[in-house]
């Protein structure tokens, strides 16, 4: 019988090929299940999750809590602007605090990065890691790849492309270990103040040049230029970064092939994508957000099922 | 482990025949009935009676269907056991229908439990009824009792039966397994 490797799902780092194609597989069922008239199953009716957000989010944290939902799960809901996080409580405290009300899993984001990974040390409960600063995020990158498999049948072969704000992404992280573990061929392209110094170790190719790169590539996963982390300018103005590295309609229409485009929003209309490339039929973007509940039901399931009763 | 036959591929043909001749005097031309055959084994019966019933009694258009109840089931994270999955396809609208569910085996009736619950993610059926091909007498949990059945056998807890499929084992026959 098949199970997951791990306890906790805190970077895609820490799994292996099979519980990828475990998940997969189970994603599939459920997104047959959320697609039906009543969304609806039981089988997490006993479990309590809580969701810590340390951090701002939208369509993470919303994705998550429908996952849930649909699964019948309690949800508990914690955004740390209005906690006594700010009164001074460590992460350890809080999530203690929380669990002591018997709550059985905890999905975290947090602006640190391995904030899951400490946490899980140190706390009796299973931990889905919703984003940890600028580490990993490895749910994003499972619904990515999940997405490229519905879309062109298998991730195997594939050559993908992530455009853009690679230095900030936690989502760039766990999708170049999510598309190496299933054996694509990976590629970032980006201004080289936004390329983290020593990616090349990770055994990705590197390329400066939008159009090269999306020439070479079946996929374009196009990331957010993250304004918010950027302490000193990384480039002169966002008008050069867009004409450099933004992607529209007529630059796609002059290759070779037509590629699809991925984004993990939020979209920056305008700046990464033009809105006629976020709404074209080349872009999987609104695929990319149902996926997320599936995938995001499939990995809650499988870590519920490995809790003791 | 050793085990005894309990019915060889003729007398599964003729008990197929007679469920099938059942089904038709209960619901003539099918026009209001949906079969759904339950995963995982369910779905072996349920495709051989529809073809059964198009091919030998010439009755048309059977909607067919396949249930899958594992994450409808009451025994998650209780077993040693993960539970896995198997595929749901039901491509037509069961609200009002009248559903008749097909399982191989009847035991303590908790996958049928779980099916009834199930079926109505996908609407409100008007009646459904259960065939099964093996009834195992004295072993139900719940309230659960088929409209249809192939055959009674009395089995004690230890024991278990399999039903194998020319398509699938390469056979038709059920055994009696003994541990």
């Amino acid at each position: 019988m098949s199970e997951l490797s791990v306890n906790h799902l805190l970077g895609i780092k820490y799994l292996n090929k099979k519980d990828i194609q475990l998940i997969f597989e189970t994603a599939d069922h459920f997104k047959e299940v959320i697609n039906r008239p009543i969304k609806k199953v039981p089988s997490l009716r006993d479990i309590t999750i809580a969701n810590l957000f340390f951090e701002n989010s939208t369509r993470t944290k919303l994705s998550f809590e429908l996952a849930e939902k649909r699964l019948s799960a309690d949800v508990i809901n914690f955004s740390a602007s209005q906690s006594s996080v700010k009164k001074g409580e460590t992460l350890i405290d809080t999530v203690n605090n929380i669990l002591s009300m018997k709550v059985d899993m905890v999905v975290m984001r947090h602006p640190n990065p391995g904030a899951g990974v400490f946490l899980s040390q140190h706390v009796d409960a299973s931990i889905i890691n919703a984003g940890d600063g600028a580490h990993e995020h490895p749910t994003q990158a499972l619904l990515d790849s999940y997405s490229i498999r519905e879309r062109l049948g298998e991730v195997r072969g594939k050559n993908v492309v992530i455009v853009g704000d690679v230095l900030h992404s936690r989502v760039a992280l766990s999708n170049i270990y999510a598309l190496q573990l299933q054996g694509a061929n990976v590629m970032v392209c980006g201004p080289k103040t936004l390329l983290p110094k020593y990616i090349k170790d990770l055994g990705v190719k590197v390329e400066t040049n939008l159009r090269k790169a999306l020439n070479w590539c079946d996929v374009a996963n196009m990331l957010r230029v993250q304004n918010e982390r950027m302490d000193i300018s990384y480039f002169p103005s966002t008008r050069e970064y867009t004409q450099q590295y933004g992607v529209n309609k007529a630059l796609l229409n002059s290759l070779d092939k037509e590629i699809t485009i991925m984004h993990p929003g939020p979209i920056n209309r305008g700046v990464e994508i033009t809105s006629d490339v976020a709404d074209s039929d080349q872009a999987i973007i609104l695929d990319q957000v149902q996926n997320g509940v599936a995938i995001r039901m499939a990995v809650i399931y499988l870590l519920a099922s490995k809790i003791k009763h | 482990m050793s085990q005894k036959l309990l019915l060889n591929a003729k007398e599964v043909n003729i008990i197929l025949h007679r469920l099938a001749c059942q089904l038709i005097e209960n619901h003539n031309d099918f026009s209001n009935t949906v079969l759904i055959g339950l995963q995982p084994r369910g779905k072996f019966l349920a495709n051989r009676l529809a073809e059964m019933l198009k091919t030998h009694y010439k009755i048309k258009n059977i909607p067919l269907g396949h249930l899958d109840i594992t994450f409808f089931r009451d025994d998650f994270r209780r077993g040693e056991k993960i539970l896995e999955a198997n595929t749901t396809k039901i491509d037509f609208i069961v609200e009002n229908k009248n559903i008749v569910f097909i399982d191989d085996v009847l035991y303590t009736g908790r996958s049928i439990r779980a099916a009834l619950t199930a079926i109505q993610s996908f609407g409100r059926p008007n009646e459904i009824e259960l065939l099964t091909l093996i009834d195992r007498r004295f072993s139900r949990h719940l309230p659960i009792q088929p409209n249809y059945r192939g055959r009674q056998v009395d089995a004690i807890n230890e024991e278990k039966v399999k039903v194998n499929w020319l398509e699938n084992e390469g056979e038709d026959a059920v055994y009696l397994i003994y541990s």
